[in-house]
């Protein structure tokens, strides 16, 4: 039997098997409906309310200021249109960044449909946005900035409470799409200083159709949703419960394994980082070198295509993602990487491993031994290699 | 383990290139693509009597890139090169059961690359002291 090494944990997760018991009985025993006034309802809405506590508790708000969505992309939209919604008569501007995943990226697109204007903050090659850029970019009719907290790809942190600072002094909402970060570091909505944070289950170990937005207290916005009151009447639709209560579950998980897990995964990764830049040369490492999510490990190997390489990586039973533009349908390189500055050819060679909580040192030493003879394959065919001239 | 949107065929010649490399001194040579896109690929070719010999190729890209590549030296190895010219990107794809709708690009670049090797072959043999 081969070995599987699943380095693909940015796209999805195991769930912990805590998880798949604790939302179980929600399927068959207790189905009824969380609004239902009857003996059906009460264990359903009781552990909504539970879930919600223990959601709020991992990123220290308040219950009330979770509302519960059915994905990541879902609460970046609500986050992105239902502010826009709700101030467009103050000011129908919107500033975000260049590296913004696709759930905030076209939400703003979308806005720009509706006459909104929409300012893409430049990054600086680690991936990173310079709050001073932020400030200098708000306008009186600013209404919105969404930064997200860690990238998806390269997995820089960005600096979100200085840009708090800046959009708290003047009164403006700050939306940070937190999908990536919560649950694997720590993720703290006063430290932050943010007014709506965007959590997605599936990315840290929990079912996938759950997700969540942080909405602070006395944020205005509007549903997207409308018909039931449910969600204080800002999603309207019968709840999920089994989701809800699976993503409760991961939030308690994963706040008692958080500190052991971050040194944990951060030491296999910058073994893994070590290990493929010593034996592989002109590889790139992408992301900022401190500020960068423990589980990523985002490279550029130059004169080679990325899904090339995903391709071998599976035949010796290796997961990983790449950003090239052939391992994309839309037939684009990342625009994360080319925001970066990474020159397009470049990008054609990026991968990504991402690891997790399954991630031993072993599969790493499996990786570091079988990642250099498909690069030297790859580059032998490789036109451009300037290895090959003879 | 293996999840693609390939045919056998396709990941048959990903994983088993024929014809991969170069020819000293080809009678045909081109490059087409832009690494910048994704794709390029370089077809070497040796024609002897007006029938291509040898051929041979490199390319920097997709999965889907390397194959036709790889098929279209096969397809042409042995042919005349008025034969050689008419291969379509179609007949690469059919070549390889099927490609993905949005590789049909790749099939396209390989047939390029093979007619712009046999058009320098042509323009090396006018130009040369025959």
């Amino acid at each position: 039997m081969n070995r599987i090494v699943y380095l693909d944990h940015a796209a999805s997760t195991r769930p912990y098997p805590e998880v798949i018991e604790a939302l179980q009985p929600f399927f068959l025993e207790h189905f009824g409906n969380p609004s239902s006034f009857h003996v059906f309802g009460t264990v359903p809405k009781k552990a909504i309310e539970q879930a919600r506590a223990e959601m709020a508790d991992l990123i220290n708000a308040k219950p009330e200021e979770i509302l519960f969505t059915a994905s990541g992309t879902e609460a970046n939209n609500l986050a992105v249109k239902g502010v826009a919604m709700a101030m467009e008569k103050k000011g129908k501007h919107i500033i975000t960044s260049a590296i913004e995943h696709y759930g905030v990226h076209h939400s703003c697109k979308m806005m720009e449909k509706s006459d909104f204007e929409i300012t893409y903050l430049p990054v600086d090659e680690y991936g990173m946005v310079d709050p001073d850029e932020v400030g200098r970019a708000i306008r009186k009719d600013t209404i919105l900035v969404s930064v997200m907290l860690a990238n998806h790809e390269v997995g820089t942190i960005q600096p979100i409470r200085k840009i708090a600072e800046i959009t708290r002094e003047k009164k403006i909402t700050l939306h940070a799409d937190a999908r990536m970060a919560v649950g694997h570091i720590p993720v703290d909505v006063e430290a932050l200083g943010v007014d709506l944070l965007t959590i997605s289950g599936l990315h840290f170990y929990g079912p996938k159709g759950s997700g969540a937005l942080f909405i602070r207290k006395g944020t205005r916005i509007q549903p997207l949703i409308h018909g039931g009151v449910q969600e204080q009447g800002r999603r309207a639709g019968t709840e999920d419960v089994p989701a809800i209560v699976g993503l409760g579950k991961a939030a308690v998980m994963a706040k008692e394994r958080i500190p052991g897990e971050m040194k944990r995964i951060a030491a296999l990764r910058d073994k893994l980082e070590k290990g493929l830049v010593g034996q592989i040369d002109e590889l790139k490492v992408n992301g900022h070198p401190e500020k960068r999510l423990p589980g990523f490990l985002n490279v550029c190997v130059r004169y080679v295509e990325g899904e090339g390489m995903i391709m071998m990586l599976v035949s010796k039973g290796i997961m990983a993602a790449s950003g090239s533009a052939c391992s994309s349908k839309a037939l684009k390189a990342s625009h994360v990487l080319t925001a970066m500055g990474v020159d397009h050819a470049t990008a054609q060679g990026s991968l990504l491993f991402s690891l997790g909580r399954e991630t031993t040192e072993e599969d790493i030493d499996y990786v570091i031994a079988e990642m250099p003879p498909i690069i030297k394959r790859l580059r032998m065919m490789s036109p451009i290699y300037p290895g090959n001239r003879s | 383990m293996q999840h693609s949107d390939y045919s056998e065929k396709v990941m048959d010649h990903f994983n088993h290139p024929r014809n991969m490399g170069e020819i000293q001194n080809p009678d045909g040579a081109s490059q087409v693509g832009n690494p910048t896109c994704g794709d390029m690929m370089q077809i070497h070719i040796k024609v002897e009597d007006g029938i291509i010999r040898e051929a041979k190729f490199k390319t920097f890209g997709c999965v889907a890139a390397i194959a036709t590549s790889s098929i279209s030296t096969e397809m042409i190895i042995g042919k005349t090169l008025e034969e050689a010219e008419k291969l379509t990107n179609d007949a690469v794809a059919q070549a390889l059961d099927g490609l993905p709708p949005h590789k049909r690009h790749c099939s396209v670049l390989a047939a390029e690359a093979i007619q712009a090797a046999i058009q320098n072959y042509r323009e090396h043999a006018l130009g040369g002291a025959k």
